[in-house]
């Protein structure tokens, strides 16, 4: 009896020795995480070239300057509108073609790169360090370095965009690819099927929803990339921001109009993409359903 | 059990229908595909890109990302011998010193280019250059003359430029630039000059094992500060760039975490009954990220001036809608039953939130917020290069000048680098973090 209660109050106090330290621990996290917080703002704000503190109260001058500029001209913003669509519409192919090819170069890569369907099983490997340093590299790198040898356009941005979506889709259609069953792939290596064909008749139908699901994320992803490679001079309505910008007071209702497309394009796509995402993955799961 | 023969067309007709349905994919989409890039490459003008593609910025480019040349050139006028490595000031060797492959003499340098190809700067301004295989060009540059070069043959071989003014003689083994006023030869050598330590350096041309050696003899701080202060390479900068770079990321992305998680009850459906306060917040994290992290860069560096806050700023709007939205989903699907259950012992809402929530959504948290620090790595690299911080904007410095392009290499590798690891470090802070907490629990 007395040995039973002295164990529980060996337990209790083993017990509260551990919760105390986990507190403790995360007390010690948590004081140098905002220590890393603080001072880090600190560094940023002292390399900045205006401070954070004195830069406050003015974040809403040039909003205010744009604003009330476009709303003086008002009647102007159709006009603008219409001016920047041929604009917007070069941003959306891009990030349209760079999606397309990205994808379709990331679908190979991630077939090289499963374990089960790859062509030469001993350079998966490889296939998975090309796509990791494809993934790593900023779009921006290789835009600037195109936009060096082939001068500024949209075919830079296009390849840079699709470079680094090929290493991302290619990542996550691996993912989707260890999912897939390989009885289909068996099944046609069976009755002689080449490789091209294993892989699009027999992985492809199965893996497509998710694949398109991803791809379309990407989309959203890459309109945005286009808009910001424009703007170093890739074509486009970033580059066409940054005229208006550089222009300055005077222009502000081409900023205006431009700022609105880039808006409701992201928020178009955004809304589009997450409606269509959504029906891919619970039409899917109706058809198992069923 | 039989089918009845009505059956089986029925079901003939639907298999036809499917198989029809398939063949107009397996055609049509590759056709819509093939469509949509033609499309494009009319509208993107891809056949007029040969025109535009500018094969000497992209042999030079290509060349001047692994070599690098040496200059030696002679000012006509005062007849100065300089040797410097890229023609920088930089990379100047010191007064009356040369690479071992010029011979420097009172009135002759004799300028060994290799393959026997040799060069020499004789009295008075004259030069010759011995190519093999071809003869002696022998050149007299004067004020009042011009360059008066002399070619053993008399048709000028194409890589040779020669007017009154100006000669250049292009070989493999480098090239040889006369004008009036100037004299001017130089050679490739593979590889990334100067890249430890500069010219003026004490350990310059050194080998590793010397430095070595010398190194555990006591001079590691000097020779440290030698390798870190390399005016060239400016290795303090470019990892101070990166410190910035990582900086921007980790101060947005961790910033917007803390502005978000509150907001996300807001946006909750099973925490925040009221419709217009949800739908506002809503609203809110849409225009958050539908205003793209350009335009917040843009309207930040009018406020903040061009740096890494302003950076850090732009990702922290940004992300502060997108990890709003995400939070709040992970928010509706959390379990009622442990709020129950502390509900029964007494909680109060705070404590309520503290041990019936927070527990649950912390893994989903930890591994979208780990996973945006490596992505907004990247982002930060980008909108660097626009507000102008961190390597990003090292990036376009080097770029900017059109001849650095071994820096450009030297970049684009630390980026790439840079970004693997923290995805590296994210994935393995991720499984640490995530299956800690679980097994804390």
């Amino acid at each position: 009896m007395t040995d039973q209660a002295s164990s529980v109050v060996d337990i209790r106090a083993d017990y509260m020795a551990q919760v105390r330290r986990k507190r403790m621990m995360d007390g010690i996290i948590l004081v140098v995480f905002i220590a890393l917080m603080v001072t880090g703002f600190m560094i940023a704000d002292d390399r900045n070239a205006g401070g954070f503190w004195e830069g406050l109260h003015r974040i809403f001058d040039f909003p205010k300057e744009v604003l009330s500029e476009a709303i003086e001209k008002i009647a102007e913003l159709p006009a603008n509108l219409w001016k920047y669509l041929p604009s917007l519409i070069e941003t959306i192919n891009i990030a349209a073609a760079s999606t397309l090819l990205g994808a379709m170069l990331g679908m190979l890569l991630s077939l090289l790169s499963t374990r089960g369907m790859a062509k030469w099983p001993r350079l998966i490997p490889l296939f998975r360090r090309i796509m990791d340093v494809m993934r790593a590299v900023p779009e921006i790198v290789i835009a600037l370095v195109l936009i060096f040898i082939m001068g500024g356009g949209p075919v830079p941005a296009m390849i840079a965009i699709a470079f680094h979506t090929s290493g991302a889709l290619g990542k996550l259609f691996s993912e989707v690819n260890e999912n897939a069953s390989l009885k289909p792939v068996e099944g046609l290596q069976s009755v002689g099927a080449s490789w091209a064909q294993r892989m699009w008749l027999g992985v492809i139908p199965q893996v497509a929803p998710n694949y398109l699901s991803y791809a379309l994320l990407r989309f959203e992803i890459n309109i945005r990339a286009s808009a910001i490679l424009g703007f170093v001079g890739a074509g486009g309505i970033g580059y066409e921001l940054r005229n208006a910008m550089s222009w300055g007071k005077g222009q502000y209702d081409d900023a205006m109009a431009i700022f609105l497309l880039l808006f409701l394009t992201i928020v178009a796509v955004d809304q589009l993409s997450s409606v269509v995402r959504e029906r891919l993955t619970h039409g899917k799961t109706q058809k198992v359903a069923s | 059990m039989t089918l009845t023969a009505n059956e089986t067309v029925l079901l003939k007709v639907e298999a036809n229908r499917l198989f029809g349905r398939k063949k107009l994919m397996s055609f049509g989409l590759p056709a819509i595909v093939i469509a949509y890039l033609t499309y494009i490459a009319v509208a993107f003008d891809v056949p007029g890109l040969t025109q535009r593609f500018e094969v000497d910025n992209a042999r030079a480019l290509v060349a001047d990302s692994y070599s690098y040349k040496t200059h030696i050139a002679r000012d006509n006028r005062s007849g100065e011998i300089t040797a410097a490595i890229e023609g920088e000031r930089k990379g100047t060797y010191p007064d009356g010193t040369a690479p071992e492959w010029v011979t420097l003499g009172g009135t002759e340098t004799v300028i060994d280019l290799g393959d026997s190809h040799v060069v020499t700067y004789g009295a008075d301004n004259f030069v010759s250059y011995d190519v093999p295989g071809y003869g002696l060009i022998t050149a007299q540059p004067s004020r009042s003359k011009g360059v008066q070069a002399v070619l053993p043959t008399a048709t000028v071989p194409e890589w040779i430029s020669a007017s009154k003014n100006r000669m250049t003689i292009t070989t493999d083994a480098g090239r040889l630039t006369i004008t009036r006023n100037r004299t001017e030869v130089f050679r490739y050598f593979t590889g990334w000059e100067l890249f430890f330590f500069t010219l003026d350096s004490p350990y310059s041309g050194l080998g590793v094992g010397e430095v070595m050696s010398r190194a555990l003899g006591g001079e590691h701080a000097e020779i440290w500060q030698n390798f870190w202060t390399n005016k060239m390479w400016r290795h303090a900068d470019v990892a101070w760039a990166i410190f910035e770079t990582i900086l921007m990321a980790f101060l947005g992305t961790m910033g917007a975490a803390i502005v978000a998680l509150p907001l996300a009850f807001l946006a909750a459906k099973n925490f925040t009954p009221l419709v217009l306060i949800r739908q506002a917040t809503r609203r809110f994290f849409d225009f958050f990220r539908g205003v793209d992290a350009l335009i917040w860069t843009i309207i930040l560096s009018r406020a903040f001036g061009p740096g890494p806050l302003t950076g850090a700023l732009a990702i922290l709007i940004t992300d502060t809608g997108s990890f709003g939205k995400m939070f709040s989903e992970a928010l509706e699907n959390v379990d009622k039953k442990q709020i129950e259950g502390i509900q029964s012992t007494g909680a109060k809402p705070v404590q309520r939130y503290r041990f019936g929530v927070i527990p649950q959504i912390t893994p989903i948290l930890l591994s979208q917020i780990l996973y945006y620090l490596e992505s907004n790595t990247r982002s930060a690299t980008i909108i660097g290069a626009i507000t102008g911080g961190g390597i990003g904007l090292l990036l376009t410095q080097a770029m900017i000048t059109q001849k650095d392009w071994e820096e450009v290499t030297y970049y684009i590798v630390l980026i790439i680098l840079m970004v693997m690891i923290m995805d590296w470090f994210s994935g393995w802070l991720r499984r640490k973090l995530i299956t800690g907490d679980e097994s804390g629990h």
